[in-house]
């Protein structure tokens, strides 16, 4: 078998879901009554797919399981793991038996519109701030209905590093008459 | 008037007589007085609700006339219970200056001359924040660049705030939302604001703010981003066009790594109020005693 196993979460792809009635619906929940610091299913916009990538079943409901950690050569070559490659692999957080899923440690499946639940197992102080509102980009309204961000939306989980950006332009040095600049 | 001594008449009636003559001209100069004042221009936060509404009507067809579009100028009123605070993640920030082109559209900051409500400024991580040090005026291909870190300056709306108290015709004042703003018609731009604000967060229009007719955000506010004439000061009012209507400033929305925090430090459950209970705060030049609502914080 060398079909291999990775849907590409890519960076500043707001595809939408296609073919969403595969995904199993978990509904997202309406905010609090004023966006609460507290909330635990904050509102968020659907994942960031790359354009046809999901379901994943779609490729991978045919696949046997191949466990063994490899490089990837037939299928999601682009994909360059730049987190904790050392230690981790694939199936440490996509379900090898539904590839639809993410999942926890501890075994519990997570849907990909709740893979903060995924992350926050490791960086559990950066979930307590998002969910607070105190990480990440927020839009909305500072006393109502916020929009947030999943953190895939602003890091790729395969190489999640902040990437630099082009700076605007600097603004213009003050002149004065008679004095060069 | 000099005819009342003359008359040898008794003492008593003709101090009735001057009294009365007397009450009767201090009583029409008063209301002369009164009514050259009532009448007269004034400031906006004196006026009555209905006559500022007037005047402001009398602004958007103004500005509609000249920017050739309707120009809404709202009066929409501080929130009670509410003092705005904001805070801004220093080890976030990547300075990468999209929150100070966000502003110039929002605000309508003139586009030539320039004028930027939010200065970044890049300092080096050996130095710390050291203002003599500080570089707005980087422009490398890709920030953040190594060793350095950026803070982005705008007006910190001061508690204390000493361009209120120093200018001489109470054009700026701090409005009970904790919003420090600018009656431009009031402004006499005599700049001694400038002078005494050590922040460098307020800008002048040395001449008339060129912005291009279609680049004019035509929702505004009496105290905030209407067209300004020139020879005024101007500086950031935590947009307060959109942040009394409940949403959030500009640079907050527009922020790539969402280093930019804004809400209301009344409410004990807002994001601003986690911040300061959970973060290590800090507020520039904190030795002025300014007390700015303006807080700077370390993330991470």
């Amino acid at each position: 078998m060398r079909r291999l196993t990775l849907p590409a979460l890519l960076l500043a792809s707001l595809a939408a879901l296609a073919g969403d009635e595969a995904l199993p619906k978990t509904p997202l929940p309406s905010p609090g009554a004023a966006g609460r610091a507290t909330e635990d299913h904050p509102e968020v916009p659907p994942p960031p797919f790359s354009e046809g990538i999901f379901p994943c079943s779609g490729c991978h409901a045919d696949l046997p399981v191949d466990r063994t950690r490899r490089a990837l050569t037939a299928m999601h070559d682009d994909i360059v793991l730049r987190h904790d490659e050392e230690h981790r692999w694939c199936l440490d957080c996509h379900d090898a038996n539904d590839r639809d899923w993410l999942h926890l440690a501890s075994g519990e499946r997570v849907g990909f519109e709740e893979s903060y639940r995924l992350c926050g197992q490791c960086h559990g102080e950066k979930l307590r701030d998002w969910r607070a509102g105190v990480h990440g980009r927020r839009t909305g309204n500072w006393n109502g209905r916020k929009r947030y961000l999943l953190c895939a939306h602003c890091h790729n989980p395969h190489a999640p590093r902040f990437k630099a950006l082009a700076p605007k332009p600097a603004p213009i040095p003050p002149t004065r008459p008679g004095v060069a600049r | 008037m000099k005819s009342l001594p003359v008359r040898n008449e008794p003492s008593e009636p003709c101090a009735t007589s001057c009294s009365r003559r007397r009450f009767a001209s201090v009583a029409a100069a008063a209301a002369a007085g009164w009514l050259l004042t009532g009448c007269g221009p004034k400031r906006l936060r004196e006026m009555p609700r209905d006559r500022l509404r007037r005047a402001l009507d009398e602004m958007e067809r103004e500005y509609s006339v000249q920017q050739g579009r309707p120009v809404k100028v709202a009066d929409t009123p501080p929130l009670p219970g509410v003092l705005f605070g904001y805070a801004l993640d220093l080890s976030r920030c990547i300075g990468c200056r999209r929150c100070v082109y966000a502003c110039v559209e929002e605000n309508n900051q003139s586009r030539d001359p320039q004028v930027h409500w939010i200065r970044v400024l890049q300092m080096e991580k050996e130095k710390g924040i050291d203002f003599r040090e500080a570089n707005p005026y980087y422009q490398p291909a890709e920030v953040p660049e190594e060793g350095h870190f950026y803070v982005p300056v705008a007006c910190q709306q001061c508690r204390n705030a000493p361009c209120v108290k120093t200018c001489p015709t109470g054009a700026t004042w701090t409005e009970p939302d904790g919003i420090v703003v600018i009656d431009y018609d009031w402004c006499i731009g005599c700049r001694c604001c400038m002078a005494a604000c050590p922040y460098g967060a307020r800008h002048f229009n040395w001449t008339r703010p060129a912005i291009p007719k279609d680049e004019l955000n035509p929702a505004t506010h009496y105290l905030g981003n209407r067209p300004r004439p020139q020879g005024v000061v101007e500086k950031c009012t935590f947009c307060i066009q959109r942040v009394r209507n409940g949403r959030y400033p500009a640079c907050v929305e527009v922020c790539p790594a969402g280093a930019r925090k804004f809400g209301n430090l009344l409410d004990p459950e807002s994001e601003i109020r986690y911040i300061i209970d959970n973060k290590r705060v800090l507020v520039l030049k904190e030795e002025l005693n300014t007390l700015p609502k303006f807080f700077y914080f370390y993330g991470t």
